[in-house]
């Protein structure tokens, strides 16, 4: 297969990760979206690298992973704050920051 | 075969993606997701980037997805309310992402970038093994490496000093009171305008010494 | 250790002192501060010593140099570095400065002691050694003028230390403006000579100066004048006079280190230091030298009828001061530095003792309600006897030989300088006759309640704080003085540094035995190679001595008389001569001409200046108008806040969509 059709498939799932992002309330299933956006990146550069015959890419991409691991820690982390504090799991009820 | 083994990767891919999004119960949302990594990682294996593969099914559908479980059977894994305080993007959201996938298809594939229809460059059986990739990853890539060991950590301290229990956090705690921090300066601070009696200094106490 | 070394050494002691204190506050309990803000002291003297015993080893031709530190400023045509001049006129000064700075922290850590800004106190009095110090040692015009300014912020900082009180800070205040018009004059002066000489070397720009000045020349009068402006007010003299007798609020050590010894002498060393200029512009110097006698016999005449007791030590000490700027100023360098010395000595012991005269009346200064002390206070009694002793020229105390001296110089000159030195005797009788004036009324007479509660052995403790000067109702809080007195009698940090201080008042006179030692002479004589000669006149020296004990002697039997022997005398002469008495009470009107002259004009100006200009224009136009165009803008943008996370991802996505579009139409 061409590589073409794997970054036409990263470009699908980004997008649906965008969507969802958008219109998701709960935190929890954002963050998953995010977890799609960035898997849907890994794949662009596995493909690109596979493109290249170069294997950066592949690193570029465990890099990725790893920062994906940290952002659902602490973000994971401010949710179960936000639980403990008996503030609703909602990003809509979490508006105090307004200017 | 690998045509074969594409399609069915790729559609069980998109179906796990879309899953994440359409699943109102987030636990489902989690499942999906897993779905959605496995298929990822026989793409990357078609990609011949099997350490990748590998991890990707062991850290991100393993180990990640395990502390995604967790944390929603803490909360209560409760569907989502129905209805949106943002009506406008409900109706705009469906538009961004048809112009995104449109923009990204063209950027893509349609910019010129004409090596992209190619089927690669010849590679040897290594690429993308665990022996190359742990080399480049001790050689050339070692402060990165190192850098992103260093960021793990700080967000392992930072997970669990934001998700420590603290006292005036919980339910029926004292709740933390924004009147205590005094808003005007320390009286006793020896301005001109104590000096000439001008802002009284009742109840200070001398800290000079 | 060399002499570089060791001469960097009493610069180092000071500062470290000043930053271990000001640092260390949290941790400096009791009176350790104190203790090291001393100690720092000390060891500076010993430097000093050590540095000024290597300086009379070197060759006589060798003992005038530059250590530099460090470049500060070197341009093409400035060279401006961080160095020191060693010679012993500068260390004449540092031995005094150090030396009686150190008896000054010892007294003060007991004076001070139950005062809540016990360690501020002592950072800040390092911090005035280490200024005065590089005002002293400065090479060049730059670090002298860092230096000069450094002590006027010191000053400031001592005067208003109890910053609650409204007088004391309005005293800071007025030092500060007025020592300002000086440093104004002194950076004016310098800046005419360094143009001139094309240096800001002290050294280089005297040797150039006789080539690029012709004598007496508009120009280095003019320069000298502005530099003269800058020693008078720091030294204040007529006109600018009127900030010492106000510095007075600051606490007794402040203005027995700074008001006597050490601060306002300055302008005595500027104008030593300077004579080379001064040498070349004659009529500078003697204009130095009239305004010095004028304000010598001006101050004495107030002080024989001021009430306040610090007040009278402060006049005595500008008297004083007149007489140094005059015997400087005719080219007495060695009898002025010698009056100096004397001064700083008897001076700081008159502070001293009145000090605890003053915390033996709970603060109260005034001397009408004074009285009897004598028996109660032998030791502060013993002291004031010494030091007035000393002040009024009695031999052998050491003020006679140095009073003499300058005396002595001022009349071998001749021609109009015998005017000078009739004044100098007028100011000499009035000197001795307000000196015994207020210890008569002081340690005299019939015993105050405070005295009589003394001597019974407690000390007097007023039931409420009061302001002496305005009577304003204090607590003993920071920025108060502290709740407890301390005397001499009971502190022995006090009596100790009264009783060295009172040992160097009656021997001091001995580094410049007329015609026996002549020493100061000597060992100043490297500094002021090419100084001119004075002429030497034998009779006249010895008519000076006779003479000068003479008038002394009758000083002290005029005021015998008048508050001893028949105490109604001083009302009697009041009613006799009533002009005269308005206008000494009223200080010859100084302050009063000031204000008519300079301050009320300026205010007026300024309130005219707020009223139109910063009401309309800064305050409505370009304040309110950047604050409306901030508010209106800032309302905006606050509206894009609205607290909704989807909304900002929403932005992201858009502005990603964008610029990957934006990039897309370049392809």
């Amino acid at each position: 297969m061409g590589i073409a059709w794997y970054l036409a498939v990263s470009a699908l799932i980004f997008a649906i990760g965008i969507g969802g992002v958008l219109t998701k309330r709960n935190p929890i299933v954002i963050l998953l979206c995010l977890e799609l956006t960035l898997n849907a990146g890994n794949l662009a550069l596995v493909a690109f690298a596979r493109m290249w015959g170069n294997a950066d890419g592949q690193i570029f991409a465990l890099i990725v992973m790893v920062v994906a691991a940290c952002e659902v820690t602490v973000g994971l982390g401010l949710i179960v704050a936000l639980h403990r504090r008996g503030l609703k799991v909602d990003v809509d009820e979490l508006e105090e920051l307004r200017g | 075969m690998s045509i074969l083994l594409f399609f069915l990767a790729s559609i069980g891919a998109i179906v796990g993606a879309v899953g994440v999004v359409a699943l109102r119960n987030p636990f489902y949302g989690v499942l999906s997701l897993v779905a959605h990594l496995i298929c990822l990682a026989v793409l990357f294996l078609l990609l011949q980037a099997e350490f990748l593969a590998a991890a990707q099914v062991i850290i991100y559908a393993g180990a990640v997805m395990v502390l995604y479980v967790f944390v929603v059977a803490y909360i209560g894994g409760q569907d989502e309310s129905l209805g949106t305080s943002h009506g406008v993007l409900r109706v705009l959201t469906p538009i961004f992402v048809g112009v995104l996938i449109v923009e990204l298809l063209i950027a893509l594939l349609g910019s010129g970038l004409s090596a992209v229809t190619s089927k690669g460059a010849k590679v040897s059986t290594l690429f993308g093994s665990a022996n190359q990739i742990g080399d480049l990853m001790l050689t050339k890539f070692l402060l990165p490496f190192e850098v992103a060991s260093l960021l793990l950590l700080v967000a392992a301290i930072g997970a669990v000093g934001l998700a420590r229990r603290r006292v005036g956090y919980g339910p029926g705690d004292v709740p933390f009171d924004a009147a205590t921090i005094a808003a005007a300066p320390p009286a006793g601070t020896g301005t001109m305008a104590e000096a000439s009696g001008d802002r009284p200094v009742a109840g200070f106490r001398g800290e000079d010494r | 250790m060399s002499i570089n070394t060791t001469a960097w050494l009493v610069l180092a002691f000071p500062l470290a002192g000043t930053i271990l204190i000001a640092l260390g506050r949290p941790v400096l309990s009791g009176r350790k501060a104190g203790v090291l803000g001393t100690l720092a002291i000390f060891l500076s003297f010993l430097s000093a010593l050590v540095t000024c015993l290597k300086l009379e080893d070197r060759p006589e031709e060798s003992r005038q140099f530059v250590v530099s530190l460090w470049d500060y400023a070197v341009t093409s045509d400035l060279n401006a570095k961080f160095s020191i001049l060693i010679d012993p006129l500068a260390m004449v000064m540092i031995l005094v400065v150090t030396g009686v700075s150190t008896l000054i922290h010892l007294y003060a850590t007991g004076y001070m002691a139950s005062d809540k800004g016990y360690v501020r106190f002592f950072a800040y009095l390092n911090f005035f050694v280490f200024s005065m110090l590089m005002l002293v040692l400065a090479a060049n015009f730059i670090f002298l003028i860092i230096g000069w300014g450094l002590v006027g912020a010191a000053s400031y900082l001592l005067i208003s230390f109890w910053y609650r009180r409204k007088t004391a800070t309005k005293a800071g205040i007025k030092a500060f403006v007025i020592n300002v018009v000086g440093d104004v004059g002194l950076v004016l002066g310098a800046i005419i000579i360094i143009n001139q000489t094309g240096t800001v070397d002290l050294l280089g720009s005297f040797a150039k100066a006789p080539q690029v000045f012709s004598h007496d020349g508009t120009t280095i009068v003019a320069g000298c004048l502005l530099l003269l402006v800058g020693a008078f007010a720091k030294s204040a003299q007529v006109p600018f006079h009127t900030w010492l007798p106000d510095a007075m609020e600051g606490p007794t050590p402040v203005s027995a280190l700074i008001h006597a010894a050490t601060m306002v002498t300055a302008g005595v060393y500027l104008i030593a230091r300077m004579h080379p200029l001064f040498e070349i512009a004659p009529t500078a110097a003697n204009t130095g030298a009239v305004i010095g006698c004028l304000t010598l016999v001006i101050a004495a005449t107030i002080a024989i009828v001021v009430t306040d007791l610090k007040r009278v030590i402060a006049y005595s000490t500008m008297s004083q001061i007149g007489y140094m700027i005059m015997a400087v100023c005719v080219g007495g360098y060695a009898a002025g530095m010698f009056h100096l010395i004397t001064h700083a000595f008897f001076k700081a012991l008159l502070f001293m003792a009145a000090g605890s005269v003053i915390s033996a009346m709970a603060g109260e200064q005034n001397l009408n309600r004074m009285g009897g002390f004598r028996k109660s206070m032998p030791i502060t009694y013993a002291c004031f006897i010494v030091g007035g002793l000393a002040l009024s020229g009695i031999p052998p105390f050491s003020g006679y030989f140095s009073k003499d001296d300058i005396l002595y110089v001022v009349g071998a000159q001749g021609g109009w300088h015998w005017a000078l030195y009739a004044a100098g005797y007028a100011g000499a009788l009035l000197t001795a006759i307000y000196t015994f004036r207020m210890i008569f009324r002081a340690f005299h007479g019939e015993p105050c309640e405070e005295a009589k509660s003394l001597e019974s052995g407690r000390i007097f403790h007023a039931e409420e704080h009061r302001n002496p000067g305005d009577g304003t109702l204090e607590t003993t809080e920071v920025g108060y003085p502290g709740a407890k007195h301390h005397i001499a009698e009971r502190t022995a940090g006090m009596a100790i540094s009264m009783f060295l201080l009172a040992v160097l008042a009656t021997v001091g006179g001995v580094i410049q035995l007329p015609d026996v030692s002549w020493g100061l002479d000597r060992f100043l004589e490297p500094s002021f190679v090419g100084a001119k000669v004075l002429p030497t006149n034998h009779a006249l020296e010895i008519f000076g001595l006779v003479f000068g004990a003479l008038i002394g002697l009758s000083g002290i039997a005029t005021a015998w008389f008048i508050w001893i022997k028949r105490p109604g005398t001083s009302a009697r002469i009041e009613q006799r001569l009533p002009a005269a008495h308005r206008l000494f009470v009223n200080k010859w009107f100084f302050d009063e001409a000031i204000n008519a002259v300079f301050v009320k004009p300026f205010a007026a100006i300024g309130r005219f200046g707020e009223r139109t200009f910063d009401r309309v224009v800064i305050d409505s136009a370009i304040t309110g108008g950047s604050l409306s165009l901030v508010r209106i803008s800032s309302a905006a943008v606050r509206s894009l806040q609205n607290g909704m996370l989807r909304g900002y991802i929403a932005a992201v996505v858009v502005g990603t969509t964008l610029v990957t579009l934006y990039f897309l139409l370049q392809s």
